[in-house]
């Protein structure tokens, strides 16, 4: 009787740990949210997401991050687009074509795993290697292909993740009808996950736009909008990151306005990838 | 296919490659052993000892680690052993989000939010007084980081172990806690130790988020509470004058090499003992 009571309790303790864990969790994310609109929406301002920086900006006068908006779309639009030149046709590769040689396709997918984890920084240092070997200066050129080798990993995984899912039937039965290994991968097998890698290349952009790490070396900083791939860029963390570091409190509170329109653009990016997940399932073929 | 598939399963090894033939350099005047464990960082004079960078790093790392790994570890045992679905529902989003934010957002929370609680309610705690820009404050928010991407594996690794051994068991008439003590645990248990390897490797290279809070004082730290200089801080904060002073890019980008390798290291073991398990299981 006194065992089993001892043991109740200690179910009943580690519960409320377990419970209490949950709960930290949730409260970080929304302590982070809230200290981030608490403090960035009174210095939000339209003259922020429309202006470029004027003179003076740096002590706290008039002007906006509109360049660096526009710098870290342009970054993370390009990045996005070139690695899914390269990250679609191999994460079809390896589910179509090596479909039956299993062991190669899992040691691609750990290599893979052991890229993603390989820190922003040191794809930085190596896109700044690159850059000097070439005699190129740092541009918004260097910073695309830079993080476009960051983000391949993460793409290539998250769409292979999405095309396991597919039925091997469809397969078969696409190859029965006569098409080729292309026609399958492309036509079928694409379609049938349209949602799913819409979803995976837009949570990469994210990872695109939010890095600030890797950008660092590569793609500069400007106070001009961003109008050529040769030059130098601002980008939205990296802006945030500079304004942060500045003594004047005029400038530190326009990096939490930054923040704030950061955060934002994650969070709407978040929600789209979401809402797609859930609506486009229609041309799913279901077995 | 093929060529896109090579090119992106060589990018390890050109990473490697690039960054040794940029330290190769330094390498050549001083041995690889004398940089790591030398305490002597002058640039100015061409003393490029890593060391303090080294130790800052690692105490940064596993300070993030002791916080997150228990609350990880629990609420994964929560979510997949004792929660509703409707729990699940409300944590996925959560994890999601968690996991989206980018790390300068981490850094500006962490200034405005951790730096201040950690100068005015923890270094009080321990009698010291600090301006907040300690490895603490960068361990803290770190931790925060690294918890969305451990509690996945996590939860990935905890639903890999069959149901019916915990059923089995319940049926003997043990308490939930007993199983997951005896069997959960014990099953699992080199998927939390690799899923833990996993966190700390990717808080072994987190840049912004910690530079921004941890002090940033080159000099070897001795507790919690002092600043620290984190080698991927050093790495950021250096660039700009990198190519003024002779050998001082050589000595960064093999900061950045070691980086990679240990990262390597740590990721290829945690991965393959996480592949084997899910695979097997």
């Amino acid at each position: 009787m006194k065992k089993s009571k001892l043991r109740n309790a200690e179910e009943l303790f580690f519960r409320s740990i377990m419970i209490l864990s949950s709960s930290v969790i949730g409260f970080a994310l929304i302590l982070i949210l809230w200290s981030i609109v608490k403090r960035g929406f009174p210095a939000l301002s339209w003259e922020m997401i429309t202006q470029t920086p004027k003179g003076g900006f740096y002590f706290g006068k008039e002007g906006g991050i509109a360049n660096a908006i526009v710098g870290s779309l342009y970054l993370a639009s390009g990045a996005t687009l070139l690695a899914m030149v390269i990250g679609i046709p191999v994460s079809l590769y390896m589910n179509v074509n090596l479909h039956k040689r299993q062991k190669l396709v899992n040691t691609i997918r750990f290599l893979l795993d052991v890229m993603w984890g390989i820190p922003s920084i040191v794809y930085g240092a190596f896109g700044f290697t690159i850059m000097i070997y070439f005699g190129m200066h740092s541009s918004l050129l260097a910073g695309i292909l830079t993080v476009t080798l960051f983000i391949i990993p993460i793409m290539i995984r998250s769409i292979d993740e999405v095309l396991i899912s597919v039925p091997k039937g469809l397969m078969e039965a696409s190859y029965s009808l006569g098409s080729t290994q292309s026609e399958t991968s492309y036509k079928v097998f694409l379609k049938q996950c349209i949602s799913g890698v819409t979803t995976a290349v837009l949570l990469s952009f994210g990872r695109a736009i939010g890095d600030a790490a890797s950008v660092l070396f590569t793609t500069g900083y400007t106070d001009h909008m961003p109008t050529s791939l040769m030059q130098p860029t601002a980008t939205l963390p990296l802006a945030i990151f500079f304004q942060m570091s500045s003594p004047i409190a005029e400038v530190k509170e326009r990096a939490y306005a930054s923040a704030l329109i950061l955060t934002f653009i994650i969070l709407l990016i978040s929600i789209i990838a979401r809402i797609i997940s859930i609506r486009y399932q229609k041309h799913k073929i279901k077995i | 296919m093929v060529v896109a598939l090579v090119f992106s399963m060589t990018l390890p090894v050109m990473l490697a490659i690039g960054l040794y033939y940029k330290s190769s350099g330094l390498l050549m005047e001083q041995s690889l052993f004398n940089l790591i464990f030398s305490k002597d960082w002058r640039p100015l004079s061409g003393h490029f000892g890593l060391f303090p960078f080294i130790i800052s790093s690692l105490w940064v790392t596993v300070l993030a680690l002791i916080i997150a790994g228990p609350i990880c570890l629990f609420s994964a045992i929560h979510l997949t052993q004792y929660a509703k679905s409707y729990v699940l529902k409300v944590m996925h989003p959560i994890i999601d989000i968690l996991a989206g934010i980018p790390s300068v957002i981490f850094g500006v929370w962490g200034v405005v939010v951790i730096v201040p609680f950690v100068s005015q309610h923890i270094a009080p705690l321990f009698g010291k007084q600090t301006s907040g820009y300690t490895i603490m404050s960068g361990g803290i928010v770190l931790a925060v980081m690294i918890i969305p991407f451990i509690l996945n594996i996590l939860i990935e690794v905890f639903k890999s172990i069959p149901e019916e051994l915990t059923e089995v068991t319940l049926s003997l008439g043990a308490t939930r806690w007993m199983v997951v003590k005896h069997i959960l645990m014990r099953k699992a248990f080199p998927g939390i130790v690799s899923a833990f390897g996993l966190g700390l490797s990717r808080a072994f290279g987190e840049t912004i988020a910690v530079l921004m809070v941890v002090g940033n004082v080159t000099r070897i730290p001795h507790g919690a509470l002092q600043p620290g200089y984190p080698l991927p801080a050093l790495i950021a904060n250096n660039y700009g004058e990198m190519l003024s002073i002779p050998m001082y890019d050589s000595a960064l980008m093999l900061a950045a090499f070691v980086l990679l390798i240990i990262v390597i290291i740590f990721n290829f073991i945690s991965r393959m003992v996480i592949h084997r398990m899910i695979k097997i299981m």
